[in-house]
């Protein structure tokens, strides 16, 4: 009958640094290719509106008559689906995510 | 219910060794379960009807959220159905990222069960160990694919993302490592008293019960079944040599010891695609539109997934229906709960591996 199996592993573990990262005193680093939050660089834009046509989760919405891109950050899945419609590359994927949201609201961007 | 003896005891849809709602009425005489009662239905979110409102390239998106744990996997398999009615080659390179982003989600998979499993017997400090883990799997598959659960690198035609050389190999030099550690941890699911003591004996589903209930995975293959839809050799399976994992005995200690095994496959399973991988393309431009009808099936942790889909030559699918594994387990499950004792139920409700929101969609 082994009992102690778990007891080796358990001392071990006891002259172990944590396993975990001791956030937010110590920043988790994201990856190159971590899919954060959308960025948009709105002087490129030319609001054809293919991001809002194909996004899945329905985040965006834009306006050509008043030259306003518009992201629901609470719905955004963060696919990148829409960076590969964008005819003119102006959207960008973060690696960092977006802060907390304190209430529901859409981020407005504003072109000239 | 005549019988005063009895009595019926409900099991969910919330319960703390349940992640999801699953509902089961069942019925006891003192503590020993007679007869299960299960009710399904309580996060249905209606995603094989969105198919009509998304075309069929944004459905990728949706296919890999209809579970957030076999999540690759649910979207290769709708990639593999649309790929097979239009015609479409996709690239050896692409068949093998696909190859290992699959074993990963396995890997991912099988770690979080065995934490979970362990959550469930009451062993607390085994479920953090383990999931410590499943933590380093998570690690490689954000490097490579960008999301730690959601990965969104396969589409119709290939694949998003590549991983380079350099990457291919540092993730073997890296499984070699954790294959060590994923040792020692296991050895304890396999070796310690306790543990045994929950799992051994409890909830036998006998081999000719596992082929008529039509059980999947690794509640087939514990019940000496060798059936695996990777064989079928879709992706680049065909080209790797391995064979379903089978234990004989069929109770909670089997399914275990099949899904421990299958870790170290797994593991094998990415060192010979990484040895075989070529250079080239990842994906093939996809024009025109589907029209016709195909069932794809491959493997996914949990058992075998089937995506029917159905499409008229427009740019919306007709009809597209998923067979999940957990939802072809239920029938077993409700046959492996009489007899047992009532404090066993949380243990076997979860050696199936639940999934209830794939289940439900």
């Amino acid at each position: 009958m082994k009992i102690f199996v778990m007891a080796f592993k358990v001392l071990k573990s006891l002259f172990r640094r944590p396993a975990t990262l001791g956030y937010p005193s110590v920043p988790r680093e994201y990856y190159k290719n971590t899919r954060g939050k959308i960025s948009i660089d709105i002087a490129k834009c030319i609001y054809c509106a293919s991001c809002q046509r194909k996004c899945p989760a329905q985040a965006l919405t834009v306006n050509k008559l008043e030259k306003k891109w518009i992201i629901d950050r609470l719905r955004c899945v963060s696919c990148g689906y829409c960076l590969e419609v964008c005819p003119k590359k102006c959207l960008a994927m973060e690696n960092n995510y977006s802060a907390s949201a304190l209430k529901k609201e859409e981020e407005v961007f504003e072109g000239a | 219910m005549n019988n005063p003896k009895r009595t019926i005891v409900p099991f969910g849809p919330q319960h703390p060794v349940l992640p999801e709602p699953i509902h089961l009425d069942l019925v006891v005489e003192d503590e020993k379960i007679i007869e299960a009662i299960p009710s399904l239905g309580f996060v249905h979110r209606g995603l094989e009807k969105l198919v009509e409102k998304r075309d069929f390239i944004e459905f990728v998106y949706v296919a890999e959220r209809i579970c957030g744990i076999c999540s690759f996997i649910h979207g290769l398999t709708y990639c593999l159905a649309i790929e097979e009615i239009m015609g479409i080659q996709v690239p050896p390179r692409a068949n093998y990222l696909r190859v290992i982003w699959s074993e990963l989600s396995r890997l991912h998979s099988h770690l979080l069960w065995l934490g979970l499993t362990a959550d469930a017997f009451g062993f607390e400090a085994l479920f953090m160990h383990t999931w410590k883990l499943r933590e380093k799997i998570l690690d490689i598959i954000e490097e490579t694919t960008g999301g730690r659960v959601i990965f969104g690198s396969s589409k119709i035609g290939g694949v998003r993302k590549d991983i380079s050389a350099e990457k291919l190999s540092e993730i073997v030099t890296k499984l070699n490592r954790y294959a060590q550690e994923i040792k020692e941890i296991t050895d304890i699911f396999i070796n310690d008293s306790s543990v045994k003591h929950r799992l051994i004996g409890v909830g036998v589903l006998s081999k000719q019960d596992a082929y008529d209930l039509g059980a999947v995975g690794p509640s087939l293959r514990a019940s000496g079944i060798s059936m695996d839809t990777r064989k079928l050799g879709y992706a680049a399976y065909a080209e790797i040599e391995f064979s379903p994992i089978t234990e004989t005995s069929g109770d909670s200690y089997a399914r275990c010891r099949v899904r421990i095994r299958e870790l170290f496959q797994s593991i094998d399973i990415i060192k010979q695609a990484v040895e075989k991988i070529q250079p080239g393309e990842l994906e093939v431009k996809v024009s025109g539109t589907p029209k016709g009808e195909f069932f794809a099936r491959t493997e996914q942790p949990r058992g075998e997934v089937i995506y029917y889909a159905k499409a008229d030559g427009t740019r919306f699918l007709q009809r597209l229906r998923v067979r999940t594994p957990t939802f072809a387990n239920i029938p077993a499950l409700i046959k492996l709960l009489p007899g047992a004792q009532l404090a066993d139920v949380p243990v076997l409700v979860l050696t199936i591996d639940p999934c209830i929101s794939c289940t439900e969609r």
